[in-house]
């Protein structure tokens, strides 16, 4: 139940890129390949900005697929499961190219 | 228009060129780009949610660097036995665990770090509670906290024994040289499938409790294949903290002598 703790760091990189501004939303990217739930995350957010220049703004959660790129076949393939394999040949000798991600994307801030 | 550049509704941004359809700029809407305020300001970010935590954990890496000290950060699930391993290894190592620092992170309670007390170790205890429950993982900050109360000059090895739990500790860096996790096989042979985090972030899977392998169904083929789908060619050491088995290999590595 880390979900907590990552939404507390959402918030301050949220509140250090508005400004002061007021936010309506704030959209963040989590890889399929981060142990992070996005329902969760939701949740969590409300009680992390409760009571902070937050409260009220909306958490957009983006799932981002996990790719893995064959380094025998060179396919790109997308993981069913969270285990580097090959989806075309099999071979377990890929690299991650995507689903690692754990970031805040944008905010939106409200009308003033 | 590749450089940083900023929009007529009032964002900018650096970045290749545009593709306002892509999944950065997702759901959210955009401003047009007729010079019409049009729908709500956008302010790109694109910054890691953890990125307060990994510019701690390169402080603490420097500061690991300057001292010359190799930091190795133990995970596990609660009751796996890092704190039976630690205390045995410590025992092992004898003059040289004057040489070794211990962090020693739990929720509560001072139980772990009183038993790894009385090895000339330094112990460094950090509790992660604040009354009701707690942080179930060690973040670069707390373990910055706990260094406070080392001489890091004086070690050549730290060992920061995470908060016991399979998930949490497996997303936080905290500035360590390398990760590692203790395995009971109590535990089954599935968890490196449920768990996959966790088992993918370590480079060494130190499975313990070996002695109870004739008690138990477990099926230690099953489980290092099921490691190895999860984290390929992953190195494990056998081990026993109760009677020995294996405790020197886990020595050589924690010393990095092999």
């Amino acid at each position: 139940m880390h979900e907590l703790s990552i939404c507390r760091s959402v918030a301050q990189v949220a509140l250090r890129y508005a400004e002061g501004r007021p936010v309506g939303a704030v959209a963040v990217k989590v890889g399929a390949l981060r142990q992070v739930v996005p329902s969760t995350l939701v949740r969590c957010w409300e009680i992390a900005t409760a009571t902070t220049p937050l409260q009220g703004a909306a958490l957009l959660v983006e799932a981002v697929p996990a790719v893995v790129e064959c380094r025998g076949c060179g396919a790109r393939t997308e993981l069913a499961e969270p285990f580097p394999r090959c989806a075309r040949c099999g071979s377990a000798e890929v690299t991650i190219v995507q689903g690692e991600e754990l970031l805040v994307a944008s905010l939106e801030l409200a009308e003033a | 228009m590749g450089r940083f550049h900023r929009h007529a509704d009032g964002t900018a941004h650096a970045g290749a060129d545009h593709a306002h359809g892509d999944l950065a700029h997702g759901d959210l809407a955009h401003g047009d780009h007729s010079g019409y305020e049009t729908g709500p300001l956008r302010v790109e970010v694109l910054e890691s949610i953890l990125a307060e935590n990994d510019r701690t954990a390169e402080a603490n890496a420097a500061d690991f660097a300057r001292a010359g000290v190799r930091v190795v950060n133990l995970m596990s699930s609660p009751g796996a036995g890092k704190t039976t391993l630690l205390a045995a290894v410590l025992g092992r190592i004898g003059a040289a665990a004057g040489r070794v620092g211990i962090v020693e992170g739990d929720i509560e309670t001072s139980l772990d770090a009183d038993r790894l007390g009385g090895f000339g170790a330094q112990v460094a205890l950090v509790n992660t509670g604040h009354g009701f429950g707690g942080e179930c993982h060690l973040d670069a900050t707390m373990v910055r906290a706990g260094l406070g109360q080392l001489d890091l000059d004086a070690l050549d090895l730290l060992v920061i024994e995470n908060v016991g739990n399979l998930v949490c500790p497996a997303e936080f860096a905290v500035g360590e040289t390398a990760k590692a996790m203790v395995y009971a096989v109590t535990e089954g042979e599935e968890k490196p499938r449920k768990y996959p985090v966790m088992f993918r972030t370590v480079e060494l899977v130190i499975v313990n409790k070996i002695d109870l392998l004739e008690h138990l169904d477990f099926d230690l083929e099953m489980f290092l294949a099921n490691l190895d789908a999860v984290n390929p060619g992953v190195r494990t050491i056998l081990v026993s903290a109760k009677t020995g088995a294996g405790l020197d290999e886990v020595c050589g590595w924690l010393l990095d002598q092999g």
